[in-house]
């Protein structure tokens, strides 16, 4: 068996672990915007920022359908999650609960994602997309609950056009997808309810 | 005939971590984090047995156990009071399951889980209010089917709650409802605040604290994030009020407190003090002298304590 097809360790102490995690997560859905960290040190599989695998080993499970880019679902990403957490991967964006999306990748389209229904807002997709940084691009101001004011964030590597599909995404509400930004260990949140105010 | 056999001395019985499994804390969070989304909107989960029956908020429970980890320090208040029962109990029930740090001062608190009321002392950015709640729905006294309230918010048909309101002005003058006064959030659902005095309604706008509201018998997790516009329904010509006493805390004498009405005799004689138990003390800790504040050193009831 070679080293590629071993499927590497999750949480060493699952327990502390994806508490502190989703404490990560819920302020960074709390406060959209600001720039959170997770501590725990895992090697992520490839293709999976470290913060998105803690995300899903903090939130997937046999409930939650998970949609990766083909490539990460027939590699080491696949069978990692398959492994840790026995989500099912789904073929259909939307049929997911959670998914993965390359920042610069031109596909799928956040409309491609389960909105949720008029009835159940809370069924919709929590979209993680992995991007280059989340700190130093063009600035957008983001205004909406959790943020006193505005505040501005600067994540680079999205694809053109991103803040456009965010501010369709936002027309919604109270349906819509929620995204997560990961880049390394860090996580910026913009949930439904974010609205941008400004992108340049 | 069935023989029990009693447990070998060594076996003790053993929770997990803050008692709840792994896998409903996780489906708790993720309950938790759409609700965070969807600020006022009641999120569905699958709310467990816990070790006290349903009512003495076992959904605070759920979610506190869900959110809490050895950074924290927890305090529990229970109409305000730190020392009533089921604050103690629930109190106990995190330092023996997850081996809470716990306080009675709101201010380093961490989690704060509450019944009934909002800390006097103002909210900080980075605390979280877990609020027990019995009656999650605000349209369930106006329309009993679930399936109905549903559509209700779903299209934001509020109509019968501005008619409920407007009842009340029509027969009594004023809007009688006096707790879990019904909120605005996000101009979009309107949501019950549990049933806090309508004095602490305006604490909840723009609080810098995150909100999360647990009703385990209803099964319903709802949330409101920092700096989320929170309206009291009201009309124009009939605007939100809260409530006033004509006398401040006897013990504290503070006047701008809420205050609980307290019968000492049986000929009519009362008082009137603050709910908040911690507010209350350390206004008098600070040299706050109510009128009724009988000073037990003086009489030589207890000992006095040196400072």
């Amino acid at each position: 068996m070679s080293v590629q097809d071993m499927i590497a360790p999750g949480f060493s102490d699952p327990v502390f672990q994806s508490q502190a995690a989703f404490r990560a997560l819920l302020a960074a859905l709390s406060e959209p915007g600001t720039l959170q960290r997770v501590t725990v040190a895992i090697a992520p599989p490839e293709g999976l920022a470290t913060a998105t695998a803690t995300a899903l080993l903090t939130l997937a499970d046999y409930e939650t359908p998970v949609w990766l880019p083909e490539a990460l679902r027939n590699g080491p990403a696949g069978a990692w999650l398959r492994f840790h957490c026995g989500a099912a991967l789904v073929d259909e964006p939307a049929s997911a609960a959670f998914a993965v999306i390359d920042g610069a990748a031109g596909t799928p389209a956040l409309s491609a994602f389960n909105p949720g229904n008029d009835q159940f807002p809370d069924r919709s997709t929590t979209v993680f997309v992995q991007c280059a940084a989340l700190e130093g691009g063009a600035e957008t101001t983001l205004s909406g609950p959790g943020i006193p004011g505005t505040r501005k964030v600067a994540p680079q590597g999205l694809r053109a056009g991103f803040w456009a599909e965010v501010r369709e995404n936002g027309a919604l509400y109270p349906l819509g997808v929620d995204l997560v930004l990961c880049h390394g260990d860090g996580m910026l949140g913009l949930p439904r309810t974010t609205r941008i105010e400004e992108a340049r | 005939m069935t023989i029990h056999k009693a447990p070998a001395e060594d076996t003790k019985p053993a929770y997990n971590y803050a008692y709840l499994d792994e896998q409903t804390k996780r489906m708790i969070r993720r309950a938790l984090l759409k609700a965070v989304a969807v600020p006022g909107y009641q999120v569905p989960f699958g709310s467990r047995e816990m070790p006290l029956a349903r009512g003495w908020g076992t959904g605070g429970i759920q979610v506190t156990a869900a959110i809490i980890g050895p950074a924290d320090t927890l305090k529990v208040i229970d109409q305000g009071a730190d020392d009533t029962t089921n604050a103690v109990s629930i109190r106990k029930f995190f330092e023996r399951t997850a081996d809470a740090r716990t306080s009675e001062v709101t201010d380093e608190a961490t989690i704060i889980q509450t019944r009934h009321r909002i800390p006097e002392a103002p909210l900080k950015s980075g605390q979280i209010m877990v609020y027990q709640v019995p009656t999650p729905e605000p349209l369930r006294r106006l329309e009993p089917r679930e399936a109905e309230t549903r559509k209700m918010h779903a299209w934001a048909e509020y109509g019968l709650m501005q008619v409920k309101l407007y009842e009340d002005i029509a027969r009594y003058g004023e809007i009688t409802k006096t707790y879990d006064y019904p909120v605005m959030v996000n101009g979009r659902y309107v949501m019950a605040p549990s049933p806090i005095p309508k004095f602490d309604n305006p604490k909840m706008h723009m609080s810098p604290a995150l909100q999360l509201f647990g009703a385990g018998r209803e099964k319903r997790i709802y949330a409101l994030p920092p700096y989320t516009s929170v309206r009291s329904l009201d009309f124009e010509d009939h605007p939100f009020r809260i409530q006033s006493w004509t006398e401040p805390c006897g013990l504290c004498g503070a006047a701008d407190s809420y205050l609980d009405e307290v019968v000492i005799d049986d000929r009519g004689g009362r008082m009137f003090v603050c709910s908040d138990s911690h507010y209350c003390e350390t206004r008098r800790a600070e040299g706050h002298r109510g009128t009724m504040l009988g000073d037990a050193a003086l009489s030589g009831l207890v000992e006095e304590t040196t400072p």
